[in-house]
């Protein structure tokens, strides 16, 4: 680790020992316009994907807490995709998003939509990792239901007996009680966001030599850069300068979620 | 209760009807992607491509998946995949084991902070220790052998020896207190005592190290650089590269590839549903 941080003032590459440089590849870093593309990428990525995976991710889970029949065969089939293997669904949703054949365009025609070009497109290229990305939130819907299954009846009960309807019951009751897990899947939505890969290098033509990374580098994310910087340009220097800079954000976006939740999330037994 | 149950009934149905409306609705979302990459993977290639599609195809086309396994040497991979999954998963479970079990009964100055070092190090992304664990390994000259993939395993692993101590923690000492007194060895009392007590917690270990190991993708990208060495994963996108460029896609070879690889997971998952629910609410609740 603080070999990397070494390496970050350096310039590096595998054939030469390190040179150090202070802190130039820190002013390129500023000065790169594809590292701010990256990160703008990236940003977007977690802004639209995050909050969009916990409402889904809560909703599910609150319909399967309702108690009904067949609870353990929606849950499976909610669960199933999250625990399987990326590229082989990334493959998948390739296919799901072709613009002309897939599964998604199909249907969008079918009711009357004219489907964007999705992966092709600059615009598009994004929302369509995002899309599966809430396919595969199972993991998330696993904590809100286990937290869900938590909150003791009796308050519930109570509350509804001194007249309270179920939304009332929903935002003063059961959201509180259930903040911990939130809190969790906030924090793992948000590092898993910021080091999105898999997906983007298997759909979008990944970072071959000459590929730039998804339509106009619209999927260029951080950790795309990190990649190719290092391993395909062998800039270990640049690269790990790179890396410090993603490791100090992601450390911040948890600091200010935690932070932010601090007052509003509910510990059972003690403050927070 | 009573009374506000009957007032409620039709309100209740209502509800339940509503509820199970939308869970259909959306385990179709869930499931059409998977039921349709089934489907695709047994048309032929112009049935994939025809519009209206036809969901269920005039004969299965079973050929599709031999196609799969010898466009690229699939067994070969598949192979490759184990022969770094099993020492993987042995040592992982072994070295977290002893680790946790040295945090969860011995006393030495200094220890709680360095389990609290232990777990720091889970809250740091894998990029920041990538490159420098590269450059290591390639001075070692490890670079396109497994040893990259296999060695750090032999440290344990941060998650799974939090999780460890944790149960390790619960167990009564009792036993070990009296096989200590007949004379027995810490590590004999591990390994006799402790670990039959903890074998729940040491499938969910294992499960989760299989499920990591087996899709690993990043790791095998970086250190693995000849064809004829790589795992499934990565294999699995060199042949979408191949399939890809060339000139008709031919989807539904790709889709039986992504299947069969597919399938161990989808197996073990509901092998093992349990451990996989208990030990993503056991992440949560640390």
């Amino acid at each position: 680790m603080f070999y990397s941080l070494y390496l970050s003032f350096t310039a590096s590459s595998l054939l030469s020992p390190p040179q150090w440089i202070g802190v130039e590849n820190y002013r390129r870093m500023f000065a790169d316009p594809i590292f701010y593309r990256s990160l703008g990428n990236t940003a977007y990525y977690a802004l639209l994907g995050v909050p969009l995976g916990m409402i889904l991710s809560l909703g599910l889970a609150l319909l399967l807490d309702a108690k009904v029949r067949g609870q353990q065969v929606f849950r499976t089939l909610f669960f199933l995709p999250s625990v399987t293997n990326t590229v082989a669904l990334s493959l998948l949703w390739l296919w799901l998003l072709n613009p002309e054949f897939g599964l998604i365009n199909t249907a969008l025609e079918a009711i009357g939509i004219e489907g964007p070009l999705w992966l092709q497109s600059e615009a598009w290229s994004k929302p369509a990792l995002v899309l599966m990305s809430l396919w595969t939130v199972g993991g998330q819907v696993v904590i809100c239901l286990a937290a869900l299954q938590g909150v003791p009846q009796e308050l519930t009960e109570a509350a509804s007996l001194d007249g309270a309807g179920p939304v009332k019951r929903f935002f003063a009751i059961t959201l509180p009680m259930i903040s911990p897990a939130l809190l969790f899947n906030l924090i793992m939505g948000l590092v898993g966001a910021l080091q999105v890969f898999t997906q983007a290098f298997v759909m979008t033509g990944g970072v071959q030599p000459g590929s730039e990374g998804g339509p106009n580098q619209s999927t260029l994310f951080i950790v795309l850069y990190i990649y190719k910087k290092a391993f395909q340009e062998y800039d270990m220097g640049y690269a790990s300068a790179l890396a410090w800079a993603l490791f100090v954000i992601i450390t911040l976006c948890t600091w200010l979620a935690w932070k932010f939740s601090k007052s509003r999330v509910h510990y059972e037994g003690g403050s927070a | 209760m009573n009374f506000v149950g009957k007032s409620m009934g039709f309100g209740r149905v209502l509800r339940i009807s509503l509820i199970y409306a939308a869970l259909i609705g959306l385990g179709a979302l869930f499931s059409f992607p998977v039921i349709w990459m089934v489907s695709s993977s047994l048309h032929t290639l112009p049935e994939v491509f025809a519009q209206p599609y036809q969901w269920i195809p005039d004969a299965l086309q079973w050929q599709n998946y031999a196609r799969a396994v010898t466009i690229l040497p699939v067994p070969r991979f598949l192979w490759n995949t184990i022969v770094i999954t099993a020492p993987v998963m042995v040592a992982t479970v072994l070295s977290s084991a002893l680790v946790a079990y040295g945090f969860a009964r011995f006393r030495f100055p200094g220890r709680d902070m360095l389990f609290s070092l232990c777990l720091a190090t889970m809250m740091l992304p894998g990029q920041v220790t990538m490159i420098p664990l590269y450059i290591m390994f390639a001075k070692l000259g490890w670079v396109d052998t497994y040893l990259p993939l296999i060695v750090p395993a032999l440290f344990g692993s941060p998650f799974y020896i939090f999780l460890l101590r944790q149960f390790f923690m619960a167990i009564p000492r009792d036993s070990e207190e009296a096989a200590l007194i007949d004379g027995a060895s810490r590590l004999r009392i591990w390994w006799s005592i402790i670990l039959p007590q903890a074998r729940p917690a040491l499938a969910t270990v294992l499960i989760f190290t299989f499920i990591g190991t087996w899709n690993d993708f990043f790791g095998p990208l970086l250190y693995i650089n000849s064809p004829e060495k790589a795992t499934l994963t990565l294999g699995l996108n060199l042949m979408k590269t191949q399939v890809l460029g060339s000139g008709v896609v031919e989807w539904n070879v790709l889709m039986a590839a992504s299947l069969l690889v597919l399938l161990p997971n989808v197996i073990l998952f509901f092998l093992a549903q349990k451990h996989f629910i208990k030990g993503i609410s056991m992440g949560a609740s640390k």
